[in-house]
């Protein structure tokens, strides 16, 4: 079993005055759909530039599997809101980009890029440009970059923020089906309140200045969806409907000024 | 379960496990209206050079300017005929043209050699930077006339010092373009990278060399073209052969066609390797200026 685990992570950016990470513990188990939902600015993506290991907190630490893992590595791989895609590349080429770093045989990692290509249906434009796809189609070739390198840990930072609601949605649908199907850890940012309900099996809500969590919730709609629901029925269900309402009211309370902030 | 069916998206695509986006490119129509669109940037480029050949036709048919002063089209044509069969002082136009190569190609060479190391190490590494960056931004804004003097003492009036001469004036773009080129990369794939388990070797070849690769090339299209227009200064000092010697010695006698030739030479040697380079570019870095 693969663990990622934060440990009393706090964080200060030099010359600014307010806290970015305060005390966060987190745990992401092997096959966990995990969500962080929060306003801008509450230190979501810090917390995930920490998780990944581009960025060292003051305090506390990241361990995989127990052990400390401080720099970025293959076991925790990316995928980005703007895609960071290789665009000297074309679509199957930056798929297979962390085969190549491996040094893995043309053949094998060719075999494996098709595989993968048809898992998030890119498999009929692999020779493409990247700069000739659309914006959900580069994102499918982010999440398929990084599921081909085999990483146990997929984090997401705010991948579908760009899209369109119809793009979004569909996009949401195959981060669960990859969920369903593949037993690994998805750790996925967001500030949509929607999307935060629909893609966890635990969603933790984040608070800012200090960046803390603050509420941790199990909607249980993710399982929903693996057990056959469709989406569209999922998002019109009143219990679904009635928890976003409650948590756009805890994130519109949070962003309520203290009496310092409004004197 | 939903892992084993095909899903049924929003879209109401059953027929694979993911709907296919349409991939977008441009329309039939659109194409057509690019390519007509290039044909007449292309006819309007023609016909303003062209415009330019009737133009200097007509002052000289007009007798406006003499003909000591601005020669006419046709008699540059004799020049270049003349000049290319029996040459002038004592070598032909494609002997001074092999002259004038000669010296440019092995100073780009050089500089290409040094230069593209040293500004990706620049681009790197802050330190190499804060030594190097100060040292190229003085010898830059200097005109190579300036240190022409200076590399005569040094390495007297021979061959070396042409070529030092033309050295100098493309270094200095080519080690700024690819300093540049580093320093553009974007940091989330260099992220994305490491993420994927690069190592930092990796990630400055897979990631970083790319990235710099077309600001590299038109570092060496800005350097070839200051390269070459230093080659008039360069062939100042004791040459015997080459274009800008040409020009120098015609304007001299006042053999105004032949100055005139040699210009001409210049300017079609230069939009060829221009040309050139930019289609290099083309090939080699077909992403850049895309809508990323």
């Amino acid at each position: 079993m693969h663990t990622l685990s934060a440990e009393h992570i706090s964080l200060t950016f030099p010359g600014q005055p307010h806290t970015v990470l305060q005390n966060i513990n987190l745990n992401l188990n092997e096959g966990s759909l995990t969500v962080i939902l929060g306003e801008s600015g509450c230190g979501k993506t810090t917390l995930l530039n920490i998780l990944a290991g581009f960025q060292q907190p003051d305090s506390g630490s990241i361990k995989v599997n127990g052990k400390a893992a401080v720099h970025p590595d293959a076991r925790r791989a990316v995928v980005f809101q703007d895609h960071a895609l290789m665009p000297w590349l074309n679509v199957a080429e930056n798929v297979g980009f962390a085969l190549k770093l491996q040094g893995v045989n043309e053949p094998k990692a060719w075999e494996a890029v098709a595989d993968i290509l048809q898992t998030v249906g890119l498999d009929h434009v692999a020779e493409a440009n990247i700069w000739a796809l659309s914006g959900g189609m580069k994102q499918r070739v982010g999440i398929a970059r990084a599921l081909i390198s085999r990483a146990p840990f997929i984090l997401l930072d705010e991948p579908f923020a760009a899209l369109d609601a119809f793009t979004r949605e569909n996009m949401q649908q195959l981060v669960l089906d990859l969920w369903a199907q593949q037993n690994k850890a998805f750790f996925l940012i967001t500030h949509d309140i929607e999307e935060a309900l629909l893609l966890s099996e635990r969603l933790i809500l984040m608070a800012a200045r200090p960046g803390r969590i603050v509420q941790t919730l199990q909607p249980g709609f993710a399982a929903r969806y693996r057990n056959g629901e469709p989406v569209r029925a999922i998002k019109s269900d009143p219990e679904f409907i009635r928890l976003r309402e409650q948590l756009f009211e805890n994130l519109r309370n949070q962003k309520k000024p203290t009496a310092d902030e409004a004197a | 379960m939903n892992t084993d069916k095909p899903t049924t998206y929003s879209d109401g695509n059953t027929s694979a496990f993911i709907p296919h986006a349409p991939l977008q490119t441009a329309t039939l129509p659109a194409k057509l209206i690019t390519k007509l669109q290039r044909r007449s940037t292309l006819a309007l480029s023609t016909a303003s050079v062209l415009g330019l050949l009737l133009l200097w036709y007509a002052i000289t048919a007009l007798h406006i300017v003499p003909a000591l002063f601005l020669p006419a089209p046709q008699a540059v044509w004799q020049k270049f005929i003349e000049v290319s069969q029996q040459g002038f002082m004592k070598a032909t136009l494609w002997q001074h043209l092999a002259a004038s190569i000669g010296r440019v190609l092995p100073a780009l060479l050089a500089a290409i050699m040094i230069g593209i190391p040293l500004g990706l190490w620049m681009g790197m590494n802050k330190w190499v930077r804060a030594v190097v960056d100060p040292l190229i931004e003085l010898l830059r804004p200097i005109p190579p006339l300036a240190y022409l003097p200076l590399l005569v003492i040094w390495f007297g009036i021979g061959e070396t010092t042409k070529i030092l001469l033309i050295f100098f004036s493309v270094l200095a773009p080519v080690i700024i373009s690819s300093a540049h080129g580093v320093s553009s990369h974007q940091l989330n794939r260099e992220r994305a990278a490491l993420a994927l388990g690069a190592s930092r070797m990796q990630v400055f070849r897979h990631v970083i060399l790319p990235t710099a690769l077309p600001h590299i090339i038109t570092g060496i299209r800005i350097g070839l073209g200051v390269g070459w227009s230093t080659l008039v200064a360069a062939e100042l000092v004791a040459a015997d052969r080459g274009i800008g010697f040409m020009v120098q010695s015609a304007a001299q006698f006042l053999i105004t066609d032949t100055v005139i030739l040699g210009i001409i030479v210049i300017a079609v040697v230069a939009v060829a390797l221009e040309l050139l380079l930019r289609n290099l570019q083309k090939q080699l870095s077909p992403w850049y200026g895309q809508q990323l």
